[in-house]
């Protein structure tokens, strides 16, 4: 697509807008990007990109990803543009390219590092395309916006461009399918210890073959419809893995990746499965750009979880661990639910999950509670479970239904006063899940249970 | 007696929650038989009457399979409306047994055409909204999340006048179906447990003489906290 008059003019309004932006000390890494789309709908199109794109989608990860495969390219000394600050749709990538382009709208850098959002697929691919994209996860998310994973996977199958190569989870029989004319490569885990024969969760997405639909039989189940299956009928199943973690080392803290060459091992930084689905994600797309392991592996084992999505403190003899658990996204907080009913010792949780836009604005859809492992907090080491916000009586019903006994649950309208109804009596470790915008919230209880464990 | 319910296609008619609904009804029928109908079983209906048929929401690969497996069944379906049974339908279900769905194409999937209804798919224009209409004299509360609008006239069979919200489409007032105790409708989500008076009601239709809900005080709560914040956006 070329560039016109017209382009020139938004481009250098957009520039404009950023300058002006900066000065009066406002964020400008979304208002940009919004008026240049805006003005000129194929914007994208027009602007020059980086020889090399590296983009990153899925339902979750997607940040956690891009932000290791950032560190790793800055470490060792590559120049790239991204969009780590800004939104993940079109007007936020039009930002940062805005950002990254001289006054003839050609690119500074070679390399882009793109988050992208699966919904915005229609906007984004048929103007950028990916070198590679890495797909994380296909999962059951907001679904106002998302509605349901085959409306996300054919919306990625239409739009990702056929050259663009693949990266994608092998693990994720959905994400596996995914556009299946274009060149790929499969990361995933080999079994392990904890997989089941059976799926525990509500959710599983894909259950039918999806050539003959004929009832898939699942090798493993890890969680949800993430495992490996094969039809029995005909010869679908998981695909070969080009990157596999072989062996997890918990107490070393170490795994081994297995790629056609050689096995190599990695420092794991935490011993959460995603978190290490998040790191082979990682590692296979900084492989195929040609890193090696050393300059991965140093990078990767001095990471650092960011304290708003986990943070674990010992206050004398007691822990407390926060958790990033997104609401309205029923996989990452059955996840959470999971963490912690597998976490050693007794526990008290305090469940924080309502959207704090919805309880201003309107009256939250709760649908998404019932698609949610509430039922995984129904064990003997959880003590107590505490709950607060705009939907307490909506969750108070919904721990009900999973069969939890109405004497452990504590919950009310107000979320900071709930502290004072913790019980710590024989606790070794206390929780706060926490939605993505309760992050001050978050910090308010935290702070209020350190007083009270050191009051005890 | 105890009461039987038949949940079809459970494996794929159950995005939004809406499953919960039947979990719900073993929390206040425990007694009751539930059979989870698989899409390669033929329904427990066919051959043998049940005192509810529940299904929910589901893809639009999937309706189109549904229409398929449900049209032999057609006139037995048409017969069980006919002798009173039952019939709980949520979300995109509904849509089954209109006359057709229509694609931004104008590609069209014949449905069962039971009802006077059809269905135009925008897959890129999703509808979301609160809802509150009333069904009898109880006040319904809801929500909506849906790729369709429904269009054609339900004056005669509808499920509840809205107070909040759309009915069939936004230019509606008339929400969803009804016919005896046929009950169709866009909601999605747990409008059981959303809706305890609505449960109770339900519950008589299958023939419980006093019918009492789970954790009714509780649920009770949620309702009218509900109501009283979709009367005041």
């Amino acid at each position: 697509m070329k560039k016109n008059f017209k382009f020139y003019i938004v481009l250098y309004l957009a520039k404009l807008s950023r300058i002006a932006l900066k000065i009066i000390g406002r964020d400008a890494t979304y208002f940009p990007g919004k008026l240049a789309v805006t003005l000129c709908p194929d914007f994208l199109g027009r602007i020059d990109k980086p020889k090399t794109i590296i983009g990153v989608t899925g339902t979750n990860g997607k940040t956690t990803v891009c932000n290791m495969i950032e560190d790793c390219l800055k470490e060792n000394g590559y120049e790239f543009i991204d969009n780590h600050l800004g939104s993940n749709i079109n007007s936020g990538l039009a930002s940062t390219l805005i950002e990254g382009a001289n006054l003839l709208g050609k690119q500074k850098k070679d390399l882009a590092v793109f988050e992208i959002d699966e919904r915005s697929a229609v906007k984004i691919y048929p103007y950028i395309t990916p070198t590679y994209l890495v797909c994380t996860n296909l999962f059951r998310d907001s679904l106002k916006r998302n509605a349901h994973t085959e409306f996300i996977s054919n919306i990625l199958t239409n739009n990702i461009p056929k050259e663009t190569k693949l990266i994608l989870n092998g693990d994720d029989l959905i994400v596996s399918g995914l556009a299946p004319e274009n060149e790929r490569v499969y990361f995933g885990i080999d079994r392990l210890e904890t997989d089941l024969e059976k799926c525990e969760n509500i959710v599983r997405d894909i259950t039918v073959c999806p050539k003959c639909d004929t009832k898939l039989e699942y090798d493993f189940v890890r969680y949800n419809h993430v495992g490996r299956a094969h039809c029995p009928k005909c010869d679908f199943a998981s695909p070969k893995i080009n990157y596999e973690v072989t062996n997890i080392d918990f107490e070393k803290m170490k795994m081994w990746v297995k790629d056609e060459q050689k096995e190599e091992n990695y420092d794991i930084i935490n011993n959460n499965i995603i978190n290490i689905y998040n790191m082979l994600a990682t590692i296979a797309v900084l492989k195929e750009i040609g890193l090696t392991r050393n300059q991965i592996n140093s990078v990767l084992k001095n990471q650092k979880i960011v304290d708003t999505r986990y943070s674990k403190e010992k206050i004398k003899n007691i822990e407390i661990i926060t958790q990033l658990s997104k609401g309205m996204n029923p996989i990452a907080c059955s996840r959470a639910f999971d963490y912690v009913r597998k976490e050693e010792g007794n526990k008290a949780v305090f469940v924080l999950l309502d959207d704090l836009h919805e309880a201003a604005n309107s009256s939250e859809n709760i649908a998404w509670h019932y698609d949610t492992d509430y039922e995984f907090l129904n064990s003997e080491s959880i003590k107590q479970i505490l709950t607060a916000g705009a939907r307490y009586l909506d969750t108070y019903v919904r721990l009900q239904m999973a069969d939890i006994p109405k004497e452990k649950i504590v919950y009310g309208r107000d979320e900071i006063s709930l502290v004072d109804k913790l019980n710590l009596e024989g606790i070794d470790k206390v929780f706060i899940l926490h939605d993505l915008y309760s992050i001050d919230l978050k910090n308010q209880i935290k702070k209020k249970v350190e007083e009270k464990i050191l009051e005890k | 007696m105890n009461k039987t319910i038949e949940i079809l296609f459970p494996e794929f008619c159950n995005l939004y929650g809406d499953i919960s609904n039947m979990k719900y009804l073993q929390k206040c029928i425990p007694e009751a038989n539930f059979i989870e109908t698989n899409f390669g079983e033929e329904p427990a209906f066919v051959k043998n009457d049940v005192d509810l048929i529940y299904m929910g929401p589901m893809t639009e690969k999937m309706q189109e399979k549904v229409i398929e497996k449900l049209k032999p069944y057609k006139q037995r379906i048409e017969e069980l409306i006919e002798k009173n049974t039952v019939f709980l339908i949520t979300g995109n279900a509904i849509e089954i047994f209109g006359k057709y769905i229509e694609n931004e194409d104008e590609s069209k999937i014949e449905a069962l055409g039971i009802f006077d209804i059809y269905s135009k798919r925008n897959m890129m224009k999703r509808h979301n909204s609160n809802f509150i209409g009333k069904y009898e004299n109880i006040e319904i509360v809801g929500f909506k999340s849906q790729f369709t609008q429904s269009y054609g006239n339900n004056e005669e069979n509808y499920f509840a006048k809205v107070e909040k919200g759309i009915g069939l489409n936004p230019e509606s007032i008339l929400e969803g179906i009804q016919k005896n105790n046929f009950i169709a409708t866009y909601l999605i989500g747990p409008i059981l447990i959303l809706n305890p008076e609505f449960t109770k009601k339900i519950l008589q239709k299958m023939g419980i003489e006093e019918p009492k809900v789970a954790f009714e005080q509780d649920v009770k709560n949620a309702y009218e906290q509900r109501l009283k914040e979709l009367k005041k956006l």
